[in-house]
């Protein structure tokens, strides 16, 4: 059992406050879905949670103790795009997640352990359903399937922690739903914590335990950039909907527009 | 009629469209070595065809008279070994060299603008000090072409690593990898195969370096003996010798390609870098 504690964070890029005040405790195993309306700071929190950037303010702990100020094997992340290897075929990709971390320096197994790991990694890719193409090179798969190579390179080898970034958002909304399925099966099926944004309000209410909404409860006109966004809501989803939320918020979060007049400095 | 940029050669036509300009070209080199030697048939300058067999014959199949060597393989295979360590060594330096600065932002700050300094001191500008430092032998040469390739090699490998998305290196890390392996699963096998396209582009100028110093000194090699008989107008010598520098030249280009297709199937039309 490990929790995540999130002591009054903060992260501002030179006089630009981007998140303030952030406090939030999650235990492992739940799934948290993060909104908020475009440019507001999900993605930075994501990169506070994953050790690529430092916060300016506050504590991220782990179970009492500081996370490494390093992205690490303890946390895991899929981007939009750009996750997967290209100069490797669909299995080799998942094999390196087990050969990286097994073999410190060289990055590679050989014999059997080789061949086990082989075996690992085909039995995941099995999971996401990607069994046919073991020997195809990212290029030649959909985008979807890329996804599913990205997560399964991810999760083979357990993090405790999977942040993922909109990881769905360049895909059909056919495809959007299987994969919808397929995060949450194993979800269920690791017990992984997850940390998922998302831009569609709907699949942040489907998928999670619990809903977190980033905005902006202060603003000065005549200074955009001198207050950040925090977490204004923190809904535990049972039975839920979106109509809980006030509708000018619900609306921002999907009409993908920057909060109120600024986006970028 | 369609527009012109819409016309498109045949397999076939574009193999005799890509022949034509060659065979154009030796069409008025015949006329016009006719031309001068119909009118003075001691002529030097533009050599017939048959006088440069002859010459090339000489030089390939029968031995020198005062060494005993067959001269044509002995400058080619000097010439060669020349190239190939100069090419060689600007290989490892620009992926060591390349790769270090291009991922570790200490050695970038320490050495980026070293090497941007390097590589704007003309080569052939200290040759000289190379001659006098590492003496008139075969060092020198290798080390003008490092001096004349190895900086734009370096540069061109630390940018392409700079180019790799983050993501992919932040994704490494969190699957376990220390700075050593994500450098060789990760960055090393995707500049591998723009290593080879950085040596293919630098190959004119590592002749052009490999010419220039053994033009100067040298007691073998392609551009040795190409200066060597300038003195006795031996046209019929140059001219052959220019062309099998130039098919020498053109058969390790293709040569570098065909390992590229061969040795990264994943690196060619379209399929950088995962799309989605
Ligand atoms: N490295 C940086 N330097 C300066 N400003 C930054 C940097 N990274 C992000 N920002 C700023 O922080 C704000 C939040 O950016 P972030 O990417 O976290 O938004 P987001 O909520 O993920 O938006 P989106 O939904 O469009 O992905 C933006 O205004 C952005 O300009
Ligand atoms: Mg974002």
């Amino acid at each position: 059992m490990s929790t995540f504690s999130i002591r009054n964070l903060w992260k501002r890029y030179g006089e630009h406050v981007v998140l303030e005040r952030l406090n939030l405790e999650v235990r492992s195993g739940e799934f948290c879905t993060l909104v908020g309306a475009s440019g507001c700071g999900k993605t930075t929190f994501l990169k506070l949670l994953l050790g690529q950037e430092a916060p300016s303010r506050g504590q991220l702990l782990l179970d009492g103790r500081p996370l490494p100020a390093e992205p690490g094997p303890e946390r895991g992340i899929v981007f939009q795009r750009y996750s997967v290897y290209p100069h490797l075929t669909v299995l080799d990709n998942v094999l390196l997640a087990l050969e990286l971390h097994r073999s410190r320096w060289l990055g590679r197994l050989f014999g059997r352990a080789r061949r086990q790991a082989r075996e690992q990694a085909a039995a995941m890719l099995e999971q996401v359903g990607l069994s046919d193409c073991l020997q195809r090179y990212p290029a030649e798969l959909s985008g979807g399937m890329q996804q599913r190579l990205a997560i399964a390179q991810s999760l083979v080898r357990a993090p405790q922690v999977l942040l993922l970034d909109e990881p769905f958002g360049a895909l059909d909304p056919g495809i959007r739903a299987d994969m919808q399925l397929l995060i949450q099966r194993i979800w269920r099926e690791t017990g992984v914590t997850v940390f998922m944004i998302t831009h569609d309000l709907s699949e942040g209410f489907k998928l999670g335990t619990r809903l977190l909404v980033f905005d902006r409860p202060r603003h000065d006109p005549q200074a955009p950039q001198a207050f950040g966004a925090t977490i204004t809501y923190d809904i535990p989803l049972r039975n839920r909907r979106a109509g809980d939320l006030p509708p000018d918020l619900a609306e921002r979060i999907a009409a993908r527009e920057p909060t109120r007049e600024e986006s970028t400095p | 009629m369609r527009r012109l940029i819409n016309l498109r050669p045949e397999r076939g036509s574009r193999l005799l469209l890509g022949l034509l300009p060659f065979v154009l070209a030796l069409l008025a080199y015949l006329i016009a070595s006719a031309a001068r030697l119909a009118d003075n048939p001691s002529d030097k300058l533009l050599p017939s065809l048959a006088t440069m067999g002859t010459a090339l014959y000489q030089m390939a199949v029968v031995p020198d008279a005062r060494s005993g060597n067959l001269l044509l393989w002995v400058d080619t295979a000097a010439s060669l070994a020349r190239l190939g360590w100069g090419l060689g060594i600007s290989a490892a330096l620009g992926l060591i060299v390349g790769i270090g600065v291009g991922i570790t932002p200490l050695l970038r700050a320490g050495l980026a603008p070293f090497i941007a300094g390097l590589s704007l001191i003309p080569p052939m500008a200290i040759l000289p000090i190379l001659f006098i430092v590492f003496g008139l032998g075969e060092v020198s040469k290798v080390v003008l072409i490092v001096f004349g390739i190895a900086p734009v090699i370096i540069r061109d490998m630390q940018q392409r690593v700079e180019e790799l998305p983050g993501e992919q290196i932040i994704r490494a890390q969190t699957l376990g990898a220390s700075t050593v392996s994500l450098v060789l699963r990760v960055v090393l096998p995707q500049v591998l195969p723009r290593l080879l396209d950085a040596l293919r582009l630098s190959l004119g100028a590592a002749w052009l370096f490999l010419i220039a110093a053994e033009a100067i000194a040298a007691t073998e090699g392609l551009g040795y003996r190409i200066f060597l008989v300038r003195r006795y107008l031996a046209m019929d010598v140059i001219l052959p010798y220019v062309a099998w520098i130039t098919v020498l030249a053109f058969a390790m280009d293709w040569g570098l390609r065909a390992l590229s297709r061969r040795a990264f199937p994943w690196f060619g039309a379209g399929s950088t870098r995962g799309s989605t």
